[in-house]
C-alpha cells in the first residue's frame, strides 16, 4: 500500500511573544491570546528561508527512511515564499539533499495548503507506479503587514514526507480535495504583503471548505469521527481548529498532538504538515488519523492515513516537532524582529 | 560571487562533499586536484560528518559589506568527525556562548545575497548542539 516511509520537520529556533507584538501596536495582548489562543510564534533567522528550512525538513525525513535519496524519482515544495519568483526552490533543496539530476521538479502555491498540494501529487505517482518514492514538503516564511491582525500568527516552519511502498510508517487509506473561487486571502504579483477578508475569511473560506473536504471523506471512507484516534486541520490561529473540529465531530483529545499553533503560529503551507508531523511522533500502530488543509483562494486536501508498525522503529531517528518547538528558543523584540523579517528600508 | 563558480562549489557547499586520496586516504576539503600529503591525483569522493567539535573561534565585529547587519557573528574552525577542519559562521547563538571543544553541527542556511535581485547563495554554517 503507498504510504509515508519517511517524514521529518524543521523550526527555526527564533520566537516573539504575542505581548511584544501588541505592545508595538498598542493591542491589547490579553485579548489577542484570548480570541486567537496563540502564545508566540517562530521567527526564521536572516539566513532562513523557505529553501533552507526545506533542506532541513528533508534532511530529517531522509534520516527517519533510511533510503537512498537518489531513488526519489520526485520533488515538490508547497509556499507561498519561495525565494525566488523565477527559479524552482525545488532545484536547490534536490542538489542538497542530493536528489539530483534524475528527478522531477516542481513548487507549489495555494496559499496555506500548498505543502498537501505537494503531498498529493507525491502520492499520486508512487500509487501510479512512475516512480519508487516521492518527496513533498509544505515550507514557509510566511507573510503578514505590520500591525495587521495576521503578524501575531505569521511564522517559519516546514515539513517533509517521502511516500512509498515498502515499509510504510502510515499508509494512505484515501484522499479528497474541495476547491471553490473563493477570494478570502490573496497577494498580487510584486505585492510585499497578503491582504485579506477579514470576517470573510471564516465562514465561506477556512469553515466551508475543511467541512466540506472532512464530510466528503468520512463519507467516502465510511468512517466517523469516533474511528479517528487523531486529527489535524489548518491552523491560521488556535481557535479555527478546536471549532471546525467540534463540528466535525472530533474531541479536543484527538486534536491535541497536532494543535501546536499555539507556540509554533501558522507556518502556512508547513502548518497542518507540521501538525500531522507532530502527531505521528506520538502516534501508535493501527491509529487512524485525519488530515484536512486549508488553502485561502480556496480550497483543503483531505487525507486518512492508518499508521503502521514501523513507526515506533523510525520515530526516534530525527527530532521530534514537540522537541523542535520547546529546545533552544532564542526570543526577539520587535526591532530586532523587523530587521529579520526585512521591514526595515536599508541602503542596497 | 559570479554565478558559475558558486554553481562549481555547490557540492561542497551544499553537500560537504570531500575528495578522500585513494593513495594515502587524505582528505581534503573542498576538493583539490592534487593531494596535499602525497601529490596523487586519484580520489574517491566521500562526505563530511555533519558533526563535529569548534577547534577555535572569533566574533567579527566590524564585517565586510554583505555582513555588516549580521554583527555581531562568530566564524570558527571546526573539526568534523572525520578530521577535517573547517572554516564556518556559528549561528542562532551569543558570542558568549561559544567555547573551544563544544559540540557543532552543520546546517543549510544562505550565505548571502547578491542584493535584491542577484542569485541567494547557499551553504552551510554551524549550529551548537
Amino acid at each position: 500500500m503507498v504510504g509515508i516511509v519517511g517524514y521529518g520537520s524543521y523550526l527555526p529556533r527564533y520566537r516573539i511573544k504575542v505581548e511584544e507584538i501588541a505592545k508595538q501596536w498598542g493591542r491589547n495582548a490579553e485579548a489577542v491570546k484570548r480570541g486567537l489562543l496563540l502564545k508566540e510564534k517562530t521567527v526564521p533567522g536572516m539566513d532562513e528561508d523557505t529553501i533552507t528550512i526545506s533542506v532541513e525538513a528533508g534532511k530529517n525525513a531522509l534520516r527517519r527512511a533510511q533510503i537512498d535519496p537518489t531513488e526519489i524519482g520526485a520533488l515538490y515544495i508547497g509556499s507561498e515564499s519561495h525565494p525566488y519568483a523565477v527559479k524552482p526552490s525545488g532545484t536547490v533543496v534536490a542538489e542538497a539533499l542530493g536528489i539530483v539530476p534524475d528527478v522531477h521538479i516542481a513548487d507549489y502555491e495555494f496559499a496555506c495548503k500548498a505543502g498537501t498540494e505537494a503531498m498529493f501529487v507525491a502520492y499520486s505517482l508512487v500509487k501510479a507506479e512512475q516512480m519508487k518514492y516521492a518527496m513533498a514538503i509544505g515550507s514557509d516564511t510566511s507573510q503578514g503587514a505590520p500591525g495587521d491582525a495576521l503578524e501575531f500568527s505569521a511564522s517559519a516552519g516546514g515539513s517533509a514526507f517521502i511516500f512509498g511502498k515498502e515499509n510504510t510508517v502510515a499508509d494512505v487509506i484515501e484522499t479528497h480535495s474541495y476547491t471553490t473561487d473563493t477570494p478570502d486571502f490573496w497577494r498580487r504579483e510584486g505585492a510585499f504583503y497578503p491582504l485579506h477578508g477579514g470576517r470573510f475569511t471564516g465562514a465561506p473560506a477556512y469553515f466551508k471548505h475543511i467541512l466540506g473536504a472532512g464530510e466528503a471523506i468520512l463519507k467516502k471512507s465510511g468512517l466517523r469521527a469516533s474511528d479517528f484516534t487523531y486529527a489535524i486541520f489548518h491552523m491560521p490561529n488556535g481557535k479555527f481548529p478546536l471549532s471546525v473540529g467540534k463540528k466535525l465531530g472530533f474531541k479536543k483529545e484527538q486534536l491535541e498532538p497536532g494543535w501546536v499553533v499555539p507556540l509554533m503560529g501558522n507556518t502556512y503551507s508547513g502548518s497542518s504538515p507540521t501538525g500531522f508531523s507532530a502527531t505521528l511522533d506520538v502516534a501508535q500502530p493501527g491509529n487512524l488519523v485525519l488530515l484536512v488543509s486549508f488553502g485561502s483562494g480556496a480550497g483543503s486536501d483531505a487525507f486518512v492515513f492508518k499508521v503502521t508498525e514501523k513507526i515506533n522503529e523510525v520515530r526516534d531517528r530525527a527530532e521530534k516537532v514537540k522537541d523542535l518547538l520547546e529546545n533552544g528558543r532564542i526570543y526577539l523584540d520587535y526591532g530586532q524582529y523587523a530587521k529579520f523579517r526585512g521591514k526595515i528600508i536599508m541602503n542596497e | 560571487m559570479p554565478s558559475p563558480r558558486y554553481h562549481r562549489e555547490i557540492p561542497q557547499r551544499y553537500r560537504l562533499e570531500a575528495a578522500k586520496c585513494k593513495e594515502c586516504g587524505r582528505m581534503s576539503f573542498p576538493p583539490r586536484r592534487v593531494c596535499s600529503n602525497c601529490g596523487a591525483r586519484e580520489f574517491e569522493m566521500t562526505k563530511l560528518s555533519d558533526h563535529g567539535k569548534i577547534l577555535t573561534y572569533t566574533t567579527i565585529r566590524v564585517a565586510p559589506k554583505d555582513f555588516e547587519n549580521q554583527v555581531p557573528y562568530n566564524v570558527a574552525i571546526v573539526e568534523s568527525e572525520n578530521g577535517v577542519r573547517v572554516t564556518t559562521q556559528v549561528v542562532d547563538c551569543k558570542p558568549e556562548d561559544l567555547e573551544i571543544g563544544k559540540r557543532v553541527k552543520f546546517v543549510f542556511r544562505k550565505l548571502y545575497s547578491e542584493g535584491h535581485t542577484g542569485i541567494i547563495c547557499y551553504g552551510y554554517k554551524a549550529v551548537l548542539i
